[in-house]
Protein backbone atom coordinates (compact mmCIF):
# COMPACT_ATOMS: atom_id res chain seq x y z
CA UNK A 1 0.00 0.00 0.00
CA UNK A 2 2.42 2.48 0.71
CA UNK A 3 3.94 3.69 -1.97
CA UNK A 4 6.81 5.28 -1.29
CA UNK A 5 8.97 2.52 -3.49
CA UNK A 6 6.52 2.98 -6.51
CA UNK A 7 7.05 -0.38 -7.73
CA UNK A 8 3.66 0.47 -9.43
CA UNK A 9 3.34 2.48 -13.15
CA UNK A 10 1.53 5.47 -13.80
CA UNK A 11 1.65 7.45 -10.62
CA UNK A 12 2.14 10.44 -13.24
CA UNK A 13 0.69 9.63 -16.05
CA UNK A 14 -2.87 9.17 -13.52
CA UNK A 15 -2.04 12.28 -10.99
CA UNK A 16 -1.01 14.25 -13.90
CA UNK A 17 -4.78 13.52 -15.79
CA UNK A 18 -6.88 13.54 -12.44
CA UNK A 19 -4.97 17.43 -11.54
CA UNK A 20 -5.95 18.14 -14.96
CA UNK A 21 -9.11 17.20 -14.95
CA UNK A 22 -10.10 18.28 -11.40
CA UNK A 23 -8.77 21.63 -12.24
CA UNK A 24 -10.54 22.32 -15.44
CA UNK A 25 -14.03 20.89 -14.11
CA UNK A 26 -13.99 21.13 -10.51
CA UNK A 27 -11.45 24.41 -9.62
CA UNK A 28 -11.61 26.76 -12.06
CA UNK A 29 -15.30 26.97 -12.50
CA UNK A 30 -15.57 27.40 -8.25
CA UNK A 31 -12.61 29.55 -8.58
CA UNK A 32 -14.68 32.69 -10.65
CA UNK A 33 -17.74 32.37 -8.69
CA UNK A 34 -15.33 32.67 -5.66
CA UNK A 35 -13.80 36.11 -7.51
CA UNK A 36 -16.75 36.89 -8.94
CA UNK A 37 -17.83 36.94 -5.12
CA UNK A 38 -14.97 38.75 -4.08
CA UNK A 39 -15.63 41.88 -6.46
CA UNK A 40 -18.64 42.38 -4.99
CA UNK A 41 -18.37 45.97 -2.62
CA UNK A 42 -19.83 46.01 0.91
CA UNK A 43 -22.35 48.25 -0.28
CA UNK A 44 -23.80 46.11 -2.35
CA UNK A 45 -23.22 43.70 -0.67
CA UNK A 46 -25.39 44.98 2.18
CA UNK A 47 -28.19 45.97 -0.74
CA UNK A 48 -28.44 42.07 -1.49
CA UNK A 49 -28.97 41.05 1.53
CA UNK A 50 -31.41 43.29 2.97
CA UNK A 51 -33.74 42.74 0.24
CA UNK A 52 -36.85 40.84 2.30
CA UNK A 53 -38.09 38.99 -0.41
CA UNK A 54 -33.88 36.95 -0.23
CA UNK A 55 -34.03 36.67 3.40
CA UNK A 56 -37.55 35.59 3.40
CA UNK A 57 -36.48 32.57 0.66
CA UNK A 58 -33.26 31.96 3.17
CA UNK A 59 -35.86 31.40 6.06
CA UNK A 60 -38.02 29.34 4.31
CA UNK A 61 -34.87 27.39 3.03
CA UNK A 62 -32.89 26.64 6.18
CA UNK A 63 -36.53 25.68 7.94
CA UNK A 64 -37.54 23.64 5.59
CA UNK A 65 -34.15 21.87 5.13
CA UNK A 66 -33.66 21.77 8.80
CA UNK A 67 -36.73 19.92 8.78
CA UNK A 68 -36.38 17.38 5.80
CA UNK A 69 -32.98 16.67 7.76
CA UNK A 70 -34.73 15.09 10.93
CA UNK A 71 -37.02 13.72 8.89
CA UNK A 72 -34.68 11.90 7.20
CA UNK A 73 -32.45 10.96 10.52
CA UNK A 74 -35.69 9.42 11.92
CA UNK A 75 -36.90 7.52 8.41
CA UNK A 76 -33.49 6.73 8.02
CA UNK A 77 -32.87 5.31 11.57
CA UNK A 78 -36.20 3.41 11.07
CA UNK A 79 -35.84 2.08 7.66
CA UNK A 80 -31.90 1.38 8.05
CA UNK A 81 -32.74 -0.43 11.46
CA UNK A 82 -35.07 -2.31 9.65
CA UNK A 83 -33.22 -3.19 6.64
CA UNK A 84 -30.64 -4.54 8.41
CA UNK A 85 -31.74 -6.10 11.39
CA UNK A 86 -35.18 -8.43 10.46
CA UNK A 87 -36.18 -10.99 7.69
CA UNK A 88 -39.37 -9.79 6.24
CA UNK A 89 -40.62 -10.60 2.81
CA UNK A 90 -40.15 -7.67 0.70
CA UNK A 91 -36.63 -6.78 2.13
CA UNK A 92 -34.74 -7.22 -0.76
CA UNK A 93 -37.00 -4.80 -3.11
CA UNK A 94 -37.26 -2.44 -0.50
CA UNK A 95 -33.33 -2.45 0.00
CA UNK A 96 -33.15 -1.67 -3.57
CA UNK A 97 -35.85 0.94 -3.62
CA UNK A 98 -33.97 3.45 -0.91
CA UNK A 99 -32.03 4.30 -4.11
CA UNK A 100 -34.24 5.54 -6.10
CA UNK A 101 -34.61 9.21 -4.77
CA UNK A 102 -30.92 9.36 -6.27
CA UNK A 103 -31.34 7.34 -9.65
CA UNK A 104 -34.91 9.27 -10.94
CA UNK A 105 -34.47 12.69 -11.98
CA UNK A 106 -35.16 15.48 -8.99
CA UNK A 107 -37.60 16.72 -11.85
CA UNK A 108 -39.34 13.91 -11.79
CA UNK A 109 -39.41 13.72 -8.45
CA UNK A 110 -41.24 16.90 -8.00
CA UNK A 111 -43.65 16.65 -10.99
CA UNK A 112 -44.69 13.29 -8.93
CA UNK A 113 -44.71 14.06 -5.32
CA UNK A 114 -46.56 17.41 -6.44
CA UNK A 115 -49.55 15.11 -7.89
CA UNK A 116 -49.64 12.60 -5.74
CA UNK A 117 -49.88 15.59 -2.74
CA UNK A 118 -51.88 17.94 -4.11
CA UNK A 119 -55.87 18.40 -3.30
CA UNK A 120 -57.03 15.96 -5.78
CA UNK A 121 -53.99 14.04 -5.78
CA UNK A 122 -54.32 10.21 -4.37
CA UNK A 123 -52.68 11.27 -1.34
CA UNK A 124 -53.31 14.30 -1.51
CA UNK A 125 -57.14 14.31 -1.10
CA UNK A 126 -57.16 11.69 1.70
CA UNK A 127 -55.21 14.65 3.45
CA UNK A 128 -57.62 17.32 2.23
CA UNK A 129 -60.43 17.13 4.65
CA UNK A 130 -58.06 16.82 7.91
CA UNK A 131 -57.06 20.29 6.22
CA UNK A 132 -53.75 19.66 5.51
CA UNK A 133 -52.22 21.13 2.28
CA UNK A 134 -49.22 19.67 1.21
CA UNK A 135 -48.35 20.28 -2.56
CA UNK A 136 -47.80 24.15 -2.89
CA UNK A 137 -46.45 24.90 0.84
CA UNK A 138 -43.67 24.51 3.14
CA UNK A 139 -44.69 21.10 3.82
CA UNK A 140 -44.21 20.27 0.00
CA UNK A 141 -41.04 21.39 0.19
CA UNK A 142 -39.92 19.83 3.07
CA UNK A 143 -41.46 16.80 1.41
CA UNK A 144 -39.31 16.93 -1.70
CA UNK A 145 -36.35 17.57 0.00
CA UNK A 146 -36.96 14.54 2.22
CA UNK A 147 -37.17 12.03 -0.68
CA UNK A 148 -34.34 13.44 -2.84
CA UNK A 149 -31.99 13.04 0.12
CA UNK A 150 -33.47 10.00 1.52
CA UNK A 151 -31.07 7.63 0.58
CA UNK A 152 -27.93 9.83 2.92
CA UNK A 153 -29.06 8.49 5.82
CA UNK A 154 -30.04 4.79 5.42
CA UNK A 155 -27.09 4.41 3.49
CA UNK A 156 -24.17 5.71 6.28
CA UNK A 157 -26.46 3.61 9.20
CA UNK A 158 -26.73 0.03 6.89
CA UNK A 159 -23.37 -1.25 7.48
CA UNK A 160 -23.08 0.44 11.13
CA UNK A 161 -26.37 -1.51 12.42
CA UNK A 162 -25.09 -4.82 10.24
CA UNK A 163 -21.69 -4.34 12.43
CA UNK A 164 -23.06 -4.05 16.05
CA UNK A 165 -21.90 -6.89 17.85
CA UNK A 166 -24.78 -8.00 19.59
CA UNK A 167 -23.09 -8.84 23.19
CA UNK A 168 -23.37 -5.73 24.52
CA UNK A 169 -26.98 -5.31 24.11
CA UNK A 170 -27.07 -9.01 25.80
CA UNK A 171 -25.13 -7.87 28.51
CA UNK A 172 -27.08 -4.64 28.65
CA UNK A 173 -30.18 -6.86 28.81
CA UNK A 174 -28.75 -9.39 31.22
CA UNK A 175 -28.21 -6.44 33.98
CA UNK A 176 -31.94 -5.54 33.33
CA UNK A 177 -32.00 -2.64 30.93
CA UNK A 178 -35.16 -2.28 28.88
CA UNK A 179 -35.27 -2.20 25.58
CA UNK A 180 -35.68 1.74 25.70
CA UNK A 181 -32.54 1.89 27.85
CA UNK A 182 -30.71 -0.05 25.59
CA UNK A 183 -31.40 1.80 22.42
CA UNK A 184 -30.85 5.20 24.06
CA UNK A 185 -27.75 4.12 25.93
CA UNK A 186 -25.96 1.24 23.72
CA UNK A 187 -27.41 1.04 20.06
CA UNK A 188 -27.50 5.26 19.48
CA UNK A 189 -23.88 6.32 21.19
CA UNK A 190 -22.63 3.62 18.41
CA UNK A 191 -24.71 4.87 15.26
CA UNK A 192 -23.91 8.71 16.08
CA UNK A 193 -21.05 9.32 14.11
CA UNK A 194 -22.78 7.74 11.12
CA UNK A 195 -26.02 9.38 11.87
CA UNK A 196 -24.68 12.67 12.06
CA UNK A 197 -22.66 12.47 8.75
CA UNK A 198 -25.67 11.27 7.03
CA UNK A 199 -27.96 13.50 8.45
CA UNK A 200 -25.50 16.88 7.48
CA UNK A 201 -25.01 15.35 3.77
CA UNK A 202 -28.81 15.41 4.14
CA UNK A 203 -29.15 18.75 4.77
CA UNK A 204 -26.44 19.91 2.64
CA UNK A 205 -28.20 18.60 -0.42
CA UNK A 206 -31.79 19.99 1.37
CA UNK A 207 -30.17 23.14 1.03
CA UNK A 208 -29.39 23.50 -2.62
CA UNK A 209 -32.16 21.05 -3.46
CA UNK A 210 -33.54 22.85 -6.91
CA UNK A 211 -35.02 20.81 -9.27
CA UNK A 212 -37.43 18.63 -6.81
CA UNK A 213 -38.48 21.60 -5.10
CA UNK A 214 -39.60 24.19 -8.00
CA UNK A 215 -42.73 21.60 -8.79
CA UNK A 216 -44.08 21.30 -5.56
CA UNK A 217 -43.31 24.56 -4.01
CA UNK A 218 -46.00 27.28 -6.05
CA UNK A 219 -43.14 29.51 -5.32
CA UNK A 220 -44.93 32.19 -3.80
CA UNK A 221 -42.31 34.92 -3.13
CA UNK A 222 -41.87 35.90 0.45
CA UNK A 223 -43.61 32.52 1.81
CA UNK A 224 -42.35 29.35 -0.46
CA UNK A 225 -39.65 30.51 -2.59
CA UNK A 226 -36.30 28.49 -1.71
CA UNK A 227 -32.64 30.45 -2.25
CA UNK A 228 -31.68 28.20 -4.76
CA UNK A 229 -34.60 29.81 -7.05
CA UNK A 230 -33.91 33.05 -6.00
CA UNK A 231 -29.99 32.48 -7.28
CA UNK A 232 -31.88 31.16 -10.69
CA UNK A 233 -34.41 33.78 -11.07
CA UNK A 234 -31.17 36.40 -10.51
CA UNK A 235 -29.66 34.85 -13.24
CA UNK A 236 -32.59 35.33 -15.63
CA UNK A 237 -32.40 39.15 -14.86
CA UNK A 238 -28.60 39.14 -15.72
CA UNK A 239 -28.08 39.93 -11.98
CA UNK A 240 -24.80 38.10 -12.14
CA UNK A 241 -23.62 40.13 -8.64
CA UNK A 242 -26.82 39.45 -6.64
CA UNK A 243 -26.33 35.53 -7.88
CA UNK A 244 -22.55 35.39 -7.42
CA UNK A 245 -23.03 36.59 -3.92
CA UNK A 246 -25.83 34.57 -2.84
CA UNK A 247 -24.57 31.52 -4.25
CA UNK A 248 -21.53 32.10 -2.28
CA UNK A 249 -23.26 32.68 0.60
CA UNK A 250 -25.10 29.34 -0.23
CA UNK A 251 -21.74 27.30 -0.71
CA UNK A 252 -20.10 28.76 2.12
CA UNK A 253 -22.74 26.96 4.65
CA UNK A 254 -22.60 23.96 2.96
CA UNK A 255 -18.81 23.69 3.31
CA UNK A 256 -19.03 25.04 7.24
CA UNK A 257 -22.31 22.26 8.09
CA UNK A 258 -19.19 19.65 6.28
CA UNK A 259 -16.44 21.31 8.07
CA UNK A 260 -18.76 20.90 11.76
CA UNK A 261 -19.43 17.56 10.93
CA UNK A 262 -15.99 16.67 10.15
CA UNK A 263 -15.01 18.07 13.33
CA UNK A 264 -17.72 16.35 15.35
CA UNK A 265 -16.09 13.08 14.12
CA UNK A 266 -13.05 13.48 15.44
CA UNK A 267 -14.52 13.86 18.39
CA UNK A 268 -16.65 10.98 18.17
CA UNK A 269 -13.54 8.81 17.80
CA UNK A 270 -11.13 10.70 20.34
CA UNK A 271 -14.38 9.32 22.92
CA UNK A 272 -14.41 5.75 21.27
CA UNK A 273 -10.68 5.71 21.89
CA UNK A 274 -9.49 7.82 25.06
CA UNK B 1 -11.83 -4.28 12.08
CA UNK B 2 -14.93 -5.55 10.41
CA UNK B 3 -16.68 -7.99 13.00
CA UNK B 4 -18.89 -10.42 11.16
CA UNK B 5 -22.06 -9.43 10.41
CA UNK B 6 -24.76 -10.37 12.83
CA UNK B 7 -27.34 -12.30 11.16
CA UNK B 8 -30.67 -11.04 10.17
CA UNK B 9 -33.46 -12.01 13.01
CA UNK B 10 -36.97 -12.85 13.03
CA UNK B 11 -39.01 -9.84 13.72
CA UNK B 12 -40.53 -9.91 17.42
CA UNK B 13 -44.14 -8.22 17.97
CA UNK B 14 -42.19 -4.51 18.10
CA UNK B 15 -40.27 -5.39 15.28
CA UNK B 16 -43.33 -6.13 12.69
CA UNK B 17 -44.64 -2.79 14.24
CA UNK B 18 -41.54 -0.95 12.92
CA UNK B 19 -41.54 -3.13 9.90
CA UNK B 20 -45.08 -1.97 8.95
CA UNK B 21 -44.31 1.63 9.73
CA UNK B 22 -41.30 1.62 7.99
CA UNK B 23 -42.75 0.09 4.66
CA UNK B 24 -45.71 2.03 5.21
CA UNK B 25 -43.27 5.24 4.10
CA UNK B 26 -41.61 3.17 1.71
CA UNK B 27 -45.00 2.04 -0.52
CA UNK B 28 -46.16 6.05 -0.04
CA UNK B 29 -42.94 7.80 -0.82
CA UNK B 30 -41.28 5.55 -3.34
CA UNK B 31 -43.96 2.74 -4.48
CA UNK B 32 -46.94 5.57 -5.23
CA UNK B 33 -44.75 7.29 -7.01
CA UNK B 34 -43.45 4.88 -10.13
CA UNK B 35 -47.29 3.96 -10.01
CA UNK B 36 -48.58 7.45 -10.45
CA UNK B 37 -45.99 8.07 -13.15
CA UNK B 38 -47.35 5.27 -15.27
CA UNK B 39 -50.81 5.70 -14.99
CA UNK B 40 -50.32 9.25 -15.54
CA UNK B 41 -48.53 8.85 -18.72
CA UNK B 42 -50.95 6.10 -20.24
CA UNK B 43 -54.20 8.28 -19.05
CA UNK B 44 -55.72 9.14 -22.40
CA UNK B 45 -54.41 6.16 -23.77
CA UNK B 46 -51.70 4.11 -26.14
CA UNK B 47 -52.32 6.87 -28.74
CA UNK B 48 -51.76 9.86 -26.93
CA UNK B 49 -48.69 8.40 -25.31
CA UNK B 50 -47.28 7.24 -28.83
CA UNK B 51 -48.20 11.13 -30.05
CA UNK B 52 -46.57 12.92 -27.51
CA UNK B 53 -43.39 10.21 -27.52
CA UNK B 54 -43.27 11.31 -31.38
CA UNK B 55 -43.63 14.98 -31.14
CA UNK B 56 -40.80 16.53 -32.55
CA UNK B 57 -39.46 18.45 -29.85
CA UNK B 58 -39.78 15.56 -27.23
CA UNK B 59 -37.57 13.48 -29.94
CA UNK B 60 -34.80 16.08 -29.74
CA UNK B 61 -34.74 16.10 -26.57
CA UNK B 62 -34.10 12.71 -26.27
CA UNK B 63 -31.58 12.66 -28.61
CA UNK B 64 -29.83 15.72 -26.70
CA UNK B 65 -29.71 13.95 -23.74
CA UNK B 66 -28.26 10.76 -24.74
CA UNK B 67 -25.84 12.87 -26.60
CA UNK B 68 -24.90 14.40 -23.55
CA UNK B 69 -24.61 11.06 -21.72
CA UNK B 70 -22.51 9.40 -24.83
CA UNK B 71 -19.74 12.68 -23.98
CA UNK B 72 -20.12 12.53 -20.42
CA UNK B 73 -19.72 8.97 -19.85
CA UNK B 74 -16.33 8.24 -21.46
CA UNK B 75 -14.81 11.18 -20.25
CA UNK B 76 -15.71 10.35 -16.26
CA UNK B 77 -14.79 6.85 -16.61
CA UNK B 78 -11.20 7.75 -17.83
CA UNK B 79 -10.34 10.66 -15.48
CA UNK B 80 -12.75 9.29 -12.47
CA UNK B 81 -10.26 5.90 -12.60
CA UNK B 82 -7.38 7.47 -13.23
CA UNK B 83 -7.91 9.31 -10.05
CA UNK B 84 -8.72 6.52 -7.90
CA UNK B 85 -5.54 4.64 -9.15
CA UNK B 86 -3.47 7.54 -7.79
CA UNK B 87 -5.03 7.95 -4.59
CA UNK B 88 -5.90 4.11 -3.64
CA UNK B 89 -2.19 2.58 -5.08
CA UNK B 90 0.43 6.01 -4.46
CA UNK B 91 1.24 8.43 -1.43
CA UNK B 92 1.75 12.31 -2.29
CA UNK B 93 1.44 15.22 -0.81
CA UNK B 94 -1.62 17.14 -1.18
CA UNK B 95 -3.51 13.75 -1.31
CA UNK B 96 -6.01 14.80 0.88
CA UNK B 97 -6.43 17.92 -0.76
CA UNK B 98 -7.16 16.18 -3.97
CA UNK B 99 -9.97 14.21 -2.62
CA UNK B 100 -11.37 16.97 -0.98
CA UNK B 101 -11.88 18.43 -4.44
CA UNK B 102 -13.38 15.03 -5.73
CA UNK B 103 -16.26 15.79 -3.33
CA UNK B 104 -16.51 19.11 -3.68
CA UNK B 105 -19.65 18.69 -6.14
CA UNK B 106 -21.52 16.98 -3.91
CA UNK B 107 -21.86 20.11 -1.75
CA UNK B 108 -22.65 22.54 -4.45
CA UNK B 109 -26.25 22.98 -5.37
CA UNK B 110 -26.74 22.56 -8.70
CA UNK B 111 -27.98 25.98 -9.86
CA UNK B 112 -24.64 27.29 -8.00
CA UNK B 113 -23.10 24.68 -10.64
CA UNK B 114 -24.32 26.11 -13.36
CA UNK B 115 -23.64 30.19 -12.43
CA UNK B 116 -20.14 29.04 -12.07
CA UNK B 117 -19.80 27.88 -15.65
CA UNK B 118 -22.24 30.76 -17.21
CA UNK B 119 -19.53 33.29 -15.24
CA UNK B 120 -16.61 30.98 -16.89
CA UNK B 121 -17.92 30.79 -20.21
CA UNK B 122 -20.86 33.51 -20.60
CA UNK B 123 -20.60 36.26 -22.63
CA UNK B 124 -19.24 38.22 -20.00
CA UNK B 125 -16.96 35.48 -18.16
CA UNK B 126 -13.61 35.25 -17.84
CA UNK B 127 -13.01 33.12 -21.50
CA UNK B 128 -16.47 33.70 -22.91
CA UNK B 129 -15.02 36.54 -24.56
CA UNK B 130 -11.78 34.64 -26.10
CA UNK B 131 -14.29 32.08 -26.93
CA UNK B 132 -17.15 34.22 -29.16
CA UNK B 133 -14.15 36.21 -30.57
CA UNK B 134 -13.47 32.67 -31.92
CA UNK B 135 -17.24 31.71 -33.06
CA UNK B 136 -17.60 28.92 -30.63
CA UNK B 137 -20.43 29.28 -28.19
CA UNK B 138 -20.28 26.92 -25.07
CA UNK B 139 -23.25 28.67 -23.01
CA UNK B 140 -26.92 28.37 -24.07
CA UNK B 141 -25.72 25.29 -26.51
CA UNK B 142 -24.74 21.67 -26.31
CA UNK B 143 -21.12 22.11 -24.69
CA UNK B 144 -22.66 24.10 -22.20
CA UNK B 145 -24.73 21.64 -21.02
CA UNK B 146 -21.97 18.50 -21.36
CA UNK B 147 -19.37 20.55 -18.74
CA UNK B 148 -22.04 21.21 -16.05
CA UNK B 149 -22.69 17.56 -16.82
CA UNK B 150 -19.35 16.08 -16.29
CA UNK B 151 -18.99 18.87 -13.14
CA UNK B 152 -22.26 17.56 -11.46
CA UNK B 153 -21.51 13.39 -12.17
CA UNK B 154 -17.71 14.08 -11.67
CA UNK B 155 -17.05 12.27 -8.14
CA UNK B 156 -19.36 9.16 -8.87
CA UNK B 157 -16.94 6.63 -11.00
CA UNK B 158 -13.84 7.59 -8.28
CA UNK B 159 -16.46 7.42 -5.32
CA UNK B 160 -17.54 3.93 -6.81
CA UNK B 161 -13.68 2.83 -7.22
CA UNK B 162 -11.62 4.34 -4.13
CA UNK B 163 -13.21 2.05 -1.44
CA UNK B 164 -13.24 -1.20 -3.41
CA UNK B 165 -9.25 -0.50 -4.85
CA UNK B 166 -8.18 0.48 -1.51
CA UNK B 167 -9.59 -2.86 0.79
CA UNK B 168 -8.17 -4.81 -2.34
CA UNK B 169 -4.83 -3.43 -1.81
CA UNK B 170 -1.97 -3.95 -4.66
CA UNK B 171 -0.32 -7.35 -4.04
CA UNK B 172 -1.33 -8.52 -7.39
CA UNK B 173 -0.43 -5.79 -8.93
CA UNK B 174 2.97 -5.52 -7.54
CA UNK B 175 3.41 -9.27 -8.28
CA UNK B 176 2.81 -8.61 -11.59
CA UNK B 177 4.97 -6.11 -11.80
CA UNK B 178 7.92 -8.67 -10.44
CA UNK B 179 6.77 -10.86 -13.32
CA UNK B 180 7.67 -8.22 -15.85
CA UNK B 181 4.02 -7.32 -16.81
CA UNK B 182 4.21 -3.68 -18.45
CA UNK B 183 1.77 -1.11 -17.77
CA UNK B 184 -1.27 -1.73 -19.82
CA UNK B 185 -0.63 -5.85 -19.79
CA UNK B 186 -0.89 -5.21 -15.81
CA UNK B 187 -4.19 -2.62 -15.85
CA UNK B 188 -5.82 -4.76 -18.16
CA UNK B 189 -5.34 -8.28 -17.15
CA UNK B 190 -5.03 -7.48 -13.55
CA UNK B 191 -6.66 -4.27 -11.76
CA UNK B 192 -9.54 -4.51 -14.89
CA UNK B 193 -10.73 -8.17 -13.59
CA UNK B 194 -10.71 -7.02 -9.72
CA UNK B 195 -12.86 -3.26 -10.30
CA UNK B 196 -15.25 -4.33 -13.68
CA UNK B 197 -17.88 -4.62 -11.87
CA UNK B 198 -17.95 -1.63 -9.84
CA UNK B 199 -16.57 0.37 -12.66
CA UNK B 200 -19.91 -0.38 -14.90
CA UNK B 201 -21.63 0.11 -11.59
CA UNK B 202 -19.95 3.57 -11.46
CA UNK B 203 -20.97 3.99 -15.40
CA UNK B 204 -24.55 3.60 -14.81
CA UNK B 205 -24.85 5.72 -11.80
CA UNK B 206 -22.83 8.43 -14.03
CA UNK B 207 -24.81 7.84 -16.90
CA UNK B 208 -28.18 7.67 -14.94
CA UNK B 209 -27.46 11.86 -13.50
CA UNK B 210 -26.45 12.69 -16.59
CA UNK B 211 -29.71 11.93 -17.95
CA UNK B 212 -31.40 13.34 -14.90
CA UNK B 213 -29.64 16.17 -14.48
CA UNK B 214 -32.21 19.15 -14.12
CA UNK B 215 -30.83 22.55 -12.10
CA UNK B 216 -27.29 23.13 -13.63
CA UNK B 217 -28.49 22.01 -17.12
CA UNK B 218 -31.28 24.73 -16.68
CA UNK B 219 -29.34 27.45 -16.05
CA UNK B 220 -26.69 27.02 -18.96
CA UNK B 221 -29.10 25.27 -21.75
CA UNK B 222 -31.40 28.31 -22.35
CA UNK B 223 -33.94 25.61 -22.82
CA UNK B 224 -34.49 26.70 -26.51
CA UNK B 225 -37.46 23.88 -27.56
CA UNK B 226 -36.03 21.42 -29.81
CA UNK B 227 -32.83 22.69 -29.72
CA UNK B 228 -30.88 23.30 -26.20
CA UNK B 229 -34.25 21.46 -24.33
CA UNK B 230 -32.71 17.82 -22.77
CA UNK B 231 -35.92 15.34 -21.15
CA UNK B 232 -35.79 16.51 -17.49
CA UNK B 233 -35.93 20.48 -19.17
CA UNK B 234 -38.83 18.87 -21.63
CA UNK B 235 -40.81 17.52 -18.40
CA UNK B 236 -40.91 21.06 -16.63
CA UNK B 237 -41.79 22.52 -20.64
CA UNK B 238 -44.90 20.50 -20.91
CA UNK B 239 -46.11 21.02 -17.26
CA UNK B 240 -45.78 24.79 -17.61
CA UNK B 241 -47.75 23.94 -21.00
CA UNK B 242 -50.37 22.23 -18.83
CA UNK B 243 -49.90 19.41 -20.74
CA UNK B 244 -49.54 16.94 -17.55
CA UNK B 245 -49.79 13.60 -19.90
CA UNK B 246 -46.80 14.96 -21.78
CA UNK B 247 -44.94 15.94 -19.11
CA UNK B 248 -45.41 12.44 -18.04
CA UNK B 249 -44.66 10.37 -20.79
CA UNK B 250 -41.05 12.32 -20.83
CA UNK B 251 -40.77 11.48 -16.76
CA UNK B 252 -41.63 7.65 -17.55
CA UNK B 253 -38.99 7.91 -19.95
CA UNK B 254 -36.63 8.91 -17.22
CA UNK B 255 -38.13 6.60 -14.69
CA UNK B 256 -37.26 3.92 -16.77
CA UNK B 257 -33.47 4.63 -16.82
CA UNK B 258 -34.18 4.81 -12.98
CA UNK B 259 -35.58 1.58 -12.62
CA UNK B 260 -32.92 -0.02 -14.79
CA UNK B 261 -30.07 1.90 -12.50
CA UNK B 262 -31.62 -0.07 -9.43
CA UNK B 263 -31.93 -3.47 -11.06
CA UNK B 264 -28.22 -2.94 -12.46
CA UNK B 265 -26.95 -2.37 -9.19
CA UNK B 266 -28.29 -5.05 -7.36
CA UNK B 267 -26.87 -7.12 -10.05
CA UNK B 268 -23.36 -5.84 -10.40
CA UNK B 269 -23.03 -5.19 -6.21
CA UNK B 270 -24.00 -9.38 -6.38
CA UNK B 271 -21.01 -9.93 -8.96
CA UNK B 272 -18.68 -7.83 -7.62
CA UNK B 273 -19.04 -9.69 -4.43
CA UNK B 274 -19.02 -13.18 -5.84
CA UNK B 275 -15.29 -11.72 -7.52
CA UNK B 276 -14.14 -10.47 -4.08
CA UNK B 277 -14.84 -13.67 -2.84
Amino acid sequence: MKGSSRVLPGFRLSLGLGVLYLSLIVLLPATTLVMQAAQIRWSELIFYFTDPRLLAAIRVTFFAATCAAMCNALLGLLLAWILARYEFPGRKLADTLVDLPFALPTAVAGLTLSALFAKNGWIGQLLAPLGVEISFSIAGIILAMTFTSLPFVVRSLQPVIEDLAPEYEEAAECLGANRLQIFLRIILPTLMPALSMGTALALVRSLGEFGAVIFIAGNRPFSTEVVSLMIYTYIGEYAYGAAAAVAFFLLLVSLLILLFVQLLQFRFRARANP
Amino acid sequence: MRQTRSPLRRPTAAGWLLIGSGLFFVVTLLVLPLVLIVSSAFSAGWALFTKNLLEPDMLAAIRLTLWVALLTVPINLIFGTAIAWCVTRFDFPGKKILLAFVDTPYAISPVVAGLCYLLLYGNQGWLGGWLDQHGIQVMFAWPGIVLVTIFVTSPYVARELIPLMQAQGSQEEEAAVLLGANAWTLFRRITLPNIQWALLYGTVLTTARAVGEFGSVAVVSGSIRGHTNTLPLQVQLLQQDYNSVGAFTASLLLACIALLTLLLKTVLEYRQQKTLS
